[in-house]
């Protein structure tokens, strides 16, 4: 313990900001890409199957969907709102893509159906949690209930199996050689998701909000609106995602995407945004999710039982978080 | 110095020669379950083991993902296929979801066939079943027929009267029936797979039939209700009750000897035989309709028009085998 007396010991308030150098260096960006290259370099050590173009290709899938959920999920939570029911809204966006297949309906208008329903879903949320004001957990692990709950009262124990091939080509494709279509969407995705919070008013209302909502009102920013906004646009990803995995599996059933929002979840906080909003990086997303994707790629090339997969997700999110904080702490009393 | 390079390039190529034979020999299959942690997998994996032993050059890799998800499952077979295992051998979490994944693996050249809880045509080569209609429908006579050696009435406890599976078991029961003489079937009622009103319809058997020598329930709730009623009634011994069971939940019964036997797959040996299939299918047996494939000490598996086979009679539990089988499911 520093001696409470002691002048030099004041609050840590910054009087200048750092080199732009040192920021990108101190980073939390850059402890993922360490985090990231180390995984990367232990798998190609580990495994001699690690290092081939297709068996990457093959292992983006393991996070391309995820990830593009991800992305809308960071700005909701660098917004202070979360959003739980995700993974239902795929169900229910999966089970609509079946019913519109069913009613005869083309590719493209099966696409449009899922989509459809993901942004309703969002909207659904988003009345909830921006028009009447209820806390967005309680709602979303409501809808998360309700959406598939829809789902399994439309379907039952049957599943849609019959979708047309040419919608294989969503979560099957290639664009080019080993870049498959869901790759290209989680890269446009990243963009557009970086530019929407990083480089336009839009986004900077968005951590105004996450780090005092009241005073964003009072400075004029809409905020029932943005998180409005916000909640369709997560809707939106989840709708375009349920495209990739139904188009992937070739098939619907109620159960599908079972537990994937808490996989997003964790991605988001690995990114580094913080859990309590006000905070984060579309850039870390992005990290978190090749490091998820590389961490179960990896110890799946290993036949590694799932359960130490886990066990080794936590324990990464925990020290990911833990460690930084740590050496801060050390570091100002030092 | 010289030496020891000398020794280390040695041993360097020796190991580097082991390597490559023992890869250029063991054909790797996998055997892909719903979920890692379930007992009745586990046993299956024993079975596995016991067949990759008896090839010799086997070598089982044992898998699956944490929970029953088809979406965990295709990040497993994901890794497989990378790996380029020769076989995979699945019980599928969903016989759509996986599929696409399997017909990836197979235009890779893997061998992919199912087991246990099926996949869809296109996405395996063959399906093996555990059991058939007609083998189940006659293993649950011949039980009650091998305890009664003098005839005498029987009467069945089935689940619901709409269940298809228990429906079919007892059409292709009453078929075979004129096989065994002396054995009369004088009733079939429905607990409906609840424990109470199975147990409240075995007594009316009781009740109703005085001369009952077996109550047969193909339905493991049913089994188990029955077997509490004649416990319950002191009629051990002069009632036997046998049917479809779970070894875990039949334990008491057998011990007590309301029970001398019942049936239900045996996972071992359905995993021993999953494995022998997916060799031989991987060193070239065709798995056209009609093909029979040999499957080792559980002899060979014919398709029909769908590719798939049932592996054997129900394996009989007793109290020869009941605590062994007891705390794998």
């Amino acid at each position: 313990m520093t001696s409470p007396a002691s002048p030099s010991v004041t609050r840590n308030v910054p009087d200048r900001l750092q080199s732009s150098f040192t920021r990108g260096v101190r980073s939390w960006e850059m402890l993922l890409l360490v985090v990231l290259v180390l995984v990367f370099s232990a798998n190609s050590f580990a495994s001699p199957y690690f290092l081939n173009v297709w068996n990457l290709s093959d292992a983006t899938f393991n996070f391309t969907e995820k990830a593009m959920i991800a992305f809308a999920m960071a700005m909701l939570i660098i917004a202070g709102e979360i959003d739980l029911s995700v993974a239902s809204i795929i169900a229910l966006a999966s089970t609509a893509m079946g019913l519109a297949m069913t009613a005869g309906a083309d590719t493209p208008m099966i696409v449009a159906a899922g989509i459809a329903t993901g942004v309703a879903c969002g909207a659904v949320n988003g009345v909830f949690v921006a028009g009447f004001g209820l806390p967005s957990i309680v709602v979303t692990i409501g809808t998360m209930s309700l959406f598939r709950g829809i789902s399994f009262i439309i379907l039952g124990d049957q599943a849609y199996t019959n979708y047309p091939k040419s919608l294989a080509f969503f979560g099957q494709g290639y664009v080019y050689w080993v870049f498959s279509f869901e790759l290209l969407l989680f890269v446009l995705a990243a963009i557009a998701f970086y530019i929407l919070l990083h480089r336009t008013s839009f986004g900077r209302s968005v951590y105004a909000i996450g780090n005092n909502a009241t005073a964003a009102q009072f400075a004029g920013l809409r905020v029932v609106r943005i998180r409005f906004i916000l909640f369709l646009l997560t809707g939106l990803m989840s709708g375009i995602a349920a495209v990739c995995l139904t188009s992937r599996l070739g098939s619907t059933r109620p159960s599908i995407a079972t537990g994937m929002e808490l996989e997003i979840v964790t991605m988001v906080v690995l990114g580094g945004v913080n859990i309590l909003g006000g905070s984060g990086r579309i850039l870390g997303v992005v990290l978190a999710a090749l490091i998820m994707g590389c961490v179960t790629f990896g110890f799946g090339l290993l036949n590694v039982p799932g359960i130490v997969m886990s066990i080794f997700l936590g324990l990464l999110l925990i020290s990911v978080i833990a460690i930084p904080r740590l050496l801060a702490h050390k570091f100002k009393r030092a | 110095m010289s030496i020891l390079k000398k020794i280390l390039t040695s041993a360097a190529v020796a190991t580097a020669l082991m390597a490559t034979t023992a890869a250029a020999e063991n054909v790797k299959i996998a055997i892909v379950v719903k979920a890692l942690g379930i007992g009745f997998f586990e046993a299956a994996n024993k079975g596995a083991e016991e067949a990759a032993k008896e090839l010799g050059d086997v070598e089982i890799i044992y898998t699956g993902p944490t929970d029953t998800t088809a979406e965990g499952q295709i990040e497993v077979l994901n890794a497989l296929i990378a790996q380029g295992v020769d076989a995979i051998a699945i019980s599928a979490n969903d016989p759509d979801a996986v599929a696409p994944t399997l017909q990836k693996a197979m235009e890779r050249g893997i061998t992919v066939i199912s087991w246990d809880s099926g996949v869809a045509k296109e996405g395996r080569q063959m399906h093996l079943n555990p059991s058939s209609s007609a083998l189940i429908g006659n293993t649950i006579i011949k039980l009650a027929a091998d305890n009664m050696p003098d005839g005498g009435d029987v009467a069945i406890l089935s689940a619901t009267s709409t269940s298809t599976n228990q429906n079919i078991w007892i059409e292709e029961a009453k078929k075979v029936l004129p096989n065994y003489p002396g054995i009369n079937l004088v009733a079939t009622v429905y607990g409906d797979d609840l424990a109470d009103k199975s147990y409240r319809e075995a007594q009316g058997l009781i009740a109703t039939y005085p001369n009952l020598k077996a109550i047969i329930a193909p339905t493991t709730v049913g089994i188990l209700a029955a077997s509490q009623a004649v416990t319950d009634a002191g009629l051990i011994g002069k009632v036997n009750v046998t049917g479809l069971g779970l070894p875990s939940e039949m334990a008491g019964a057998v011990e007590s000897g309301a029970t001398v036997s019942f049936a239900i797959w045996n996972p071992i040996d359905l995993g021993y035989a999953a494995t022998m299939l997916a060799y031989n299918i991987k060193k070239g047996a065709t798995t056209e309709a009609g093909a029979s494939i040999p499957m080792g000490r559980m002899g060979a598996a014919t398709l029909d028009e769908n590719g798939e086979a049932a592996m054997s009679d129900p394996f009989t539990y007793d109290k020869s085998n009941i605590a062994e089988f007891k705390s794998i499911f």
